[in-house]
């Protein structure tokens, strides 16, 4: 029998500690949509995808009020553009993307993502038109996110496209410099990628997934940091012990909401994303856990250490209260989307350096960061190879979504609004070239798996 | 379906009486209630049974909604599985 008090505690997490399903997303296979003419290509994928998610949000609304849990997004992911346009007779894929984006407005999702290409190894022509599309694809769209997958434990870092992408990373913010360079916040380039990440920018729907699925992005930075709040003193066991039981909570939820969207909408259940995913809004900050720990701002020593454990626990938690779990499954630490985050990164207390190292404990990369315009390409890719180089040695995803703003300079604030909030400009180390380091291209074989010291 | 019908609010007369015609009306029948007041609030979780009601239950929840707005409490409505789901294994 449920108590008084299981109630009380379950609505507490939602209105006061801002407790919510980030998203439902839902993944669609654009594999049957290929056509050597571009125009029938683009009918067949809006056709498909207003189909298939024409009740996404309406269901996602009627879930949310039956059990009274917010679900924040609606979204929808997409078998990478680059495969599946990969017939067309064509040297652009933007007027996909605008497909993509009026299919998205037409079933009101917020985000889809899968303008993506998947090139760790080399690049085929899809691959190419996809990537010299993306700077134009990204300006002339809302709500089409862009994902490149350049390096995996498998096959290494593809060094070309880490050139590359530091040069589309500028055009992007050329393209967009009327709003602070926004189209670089919807573009995400990973090692390790997952094919079933419910999270935008990175999400697309991998080739192995089936034809339809549902996979849900939990939250809850602020339960998580509110029962640690009860934790005055107690020691790193009490702490590990606390967060997994409070993720287990959380991530049933989400289990709940998964099965039920499922259901209604008849597509399979993909995976529950066990992370915890912050908001600009106070008391939803990842930073805040680690500062409730003892630290007194984000990016003290003791931090990676301090997300590790939380990483760890989340994960822990999470495992035994959902069926089938994947996607990123790990703490997020955007600076922009985090409250803590940007205060600590105004403080001074965090670097881009830190969160280079916070990353090799937690689930993604150096995430919505915006930097001084005039940083260069070849900086932006040797950061990109930095974070493709954690990611492939330690057999984890790891990704990059930084924000160079044109005319922004240290200091200067950057906003966003809604989700992707504001952050001020951080220093990088730029005044040293990495020039002639990136100009070689290759690739950086894959690592061996053994003597791992 | 099971529901938990919560209200929180400044205590007045006739809160419980509201609240319940509404679910009696719509053929919702009551399992158990909990209720006291603390400090002049009320306070009132309501355990509940839907299965032979008819009315579907986002219009239950905003006739609940509305009542409640109109006595001045807050009247959340849900179904119990979110409950279970989160504090049973």
């Amino acid at each position: 029998m449920i108590t008084i008090e299981d109630i009380l505690e379950t609505n507490r997490m939602i209105t006061v500690n801002k407790l919510d399903v980030r998203t439902i997303t839902m993944g669609i296979s654009l594999r049957d949509c290929a056509h050597p003419n571009i125009r029938d290509f683009c009918r067949n994928v809006y056709d498909k995808i207003t189909k298939s998610a024409e009740f996404l949000v309406s269901t996602g609304e009627e879930i949310e009020a039956e059990y009274g849990i917010p679900i924040i997004n609606k979204r929808i992911s997409v078998t990478p553009i680059a495969i599946a346009a990969e017939a067309c007779k064509t040297d652009s894929y933007v007027p996909i993307a605008e497909t993509l984006d009026r299919a998205a407005k037409e079933v009101g999702v917020n985000f889809i993502g899968g303008f993506s290409a998947l090139v760790e190894k080399g690049y085929t022509p899809g691959d190419k038109t996809l990537i010299n599309s993306i700077p134009q694809a990204l300006a002339s769209t809302d709500l089409v996110c862009s994902s490149i997958n350049l390096a995996s434990t498998k096959a290494g870092i593809n060094m070309d496209c880490v050139r590359e992408m530091g040069e589309v990373i500028k055009r992007t913010a050329e393209l967009t410099r009327d709003k602070q360079a926004l189209g670089c916040a919807k573009l995400v380039i990973f090692a390790n990628a997952p094919g079933d990440n419910p999270f935008m920018a990175g999400a697309f729907h991998g080739v192995s997934e089936p034809d339809k699925v549902i996979n849900v992005g939990v939250s809850g930075p602020g339960v998580v940091k509110h029962a640690l709040e009860d934790l005055k003193g107690a020691n790193f066991t009490e702490i590990a012990e606390t967060i997994k039981k409070t993720a287990f909570k959380i991530t049933r939820v989400g289990q709940l909401v998964a099965q039920e969207a499922s259901r209604r909408l008849g597509v399979p259940f993909g995976i529950i994303d066990l992370s915890l995913a912050p908001t600009p809004a106070v008391g939803d900050s990842v930073a805040r856990i680690l500062e409730e720990m003892g630290l007194e701002s984000c990016g003290a020593p003791g931090t990676t250490a301090a997300l590790a454990l939380l990483n760890d626990a989340v994960k822990k938690g999470g495992l035994m209260a959902s069926s089938h779990v994947g996607g990123l499954s790990g703490a997020f630490i955007p600076v922009s989307e985090d409250e803590g985050m940007i205060n600590a990164v105004k403080s001074g207390s965090l670097s881009i350096e830190k969160l280079e190292a916070m990353t090799c404990v937690c689930s993604v990369g150096l995430d919505m960061i915006a930097v001084s315009g005039d940083v260069s390409a070849a900086t932006l890719s040797g950061i990109i190879a930095d974070e493709a180089a954690i990611g492939v040695i330690n057999n984890k995803t790891t990704a990059v979504r930084l924000i160079p703003v044109p005319g922004a300079k240290v200091g200067d604030m950057v906003e966003y609004g809604g989700l992707l909030g504001y952050c001020p400009v951080v220093p990088v180390k730029s005044q040293w070239s990495s020039e002639a380091f990136i100009a070689r291209g290759g690739r950086i074989p894959a690592p061996v798996r053994s003597l791992t010291n | 379906m099971k529901l938990i019908v919560t209200v929180v609010g400044k205590d007045r007369v006739g809160i419980i009486a509201s609240v319940t015609k509404i679910l009696a009306d719509n053929n919702v029948n009551i399992l158990s209630i909990n209720q006291n007041i603390l400090d002049g609030f009320f306070n009132m979780i309501l355990f509940a049974e839907a299965s032979e009601s008819k009315i579907k239950l986002t219009d239950l929840q905003q006739k609940l909604r509305e009542q409640g707005e109109e006595i001045g409490v807050e009247i959340k409505t849900q179904h119990q599985d979110i409950f279970d789901v989160m504090h049973k294994i």
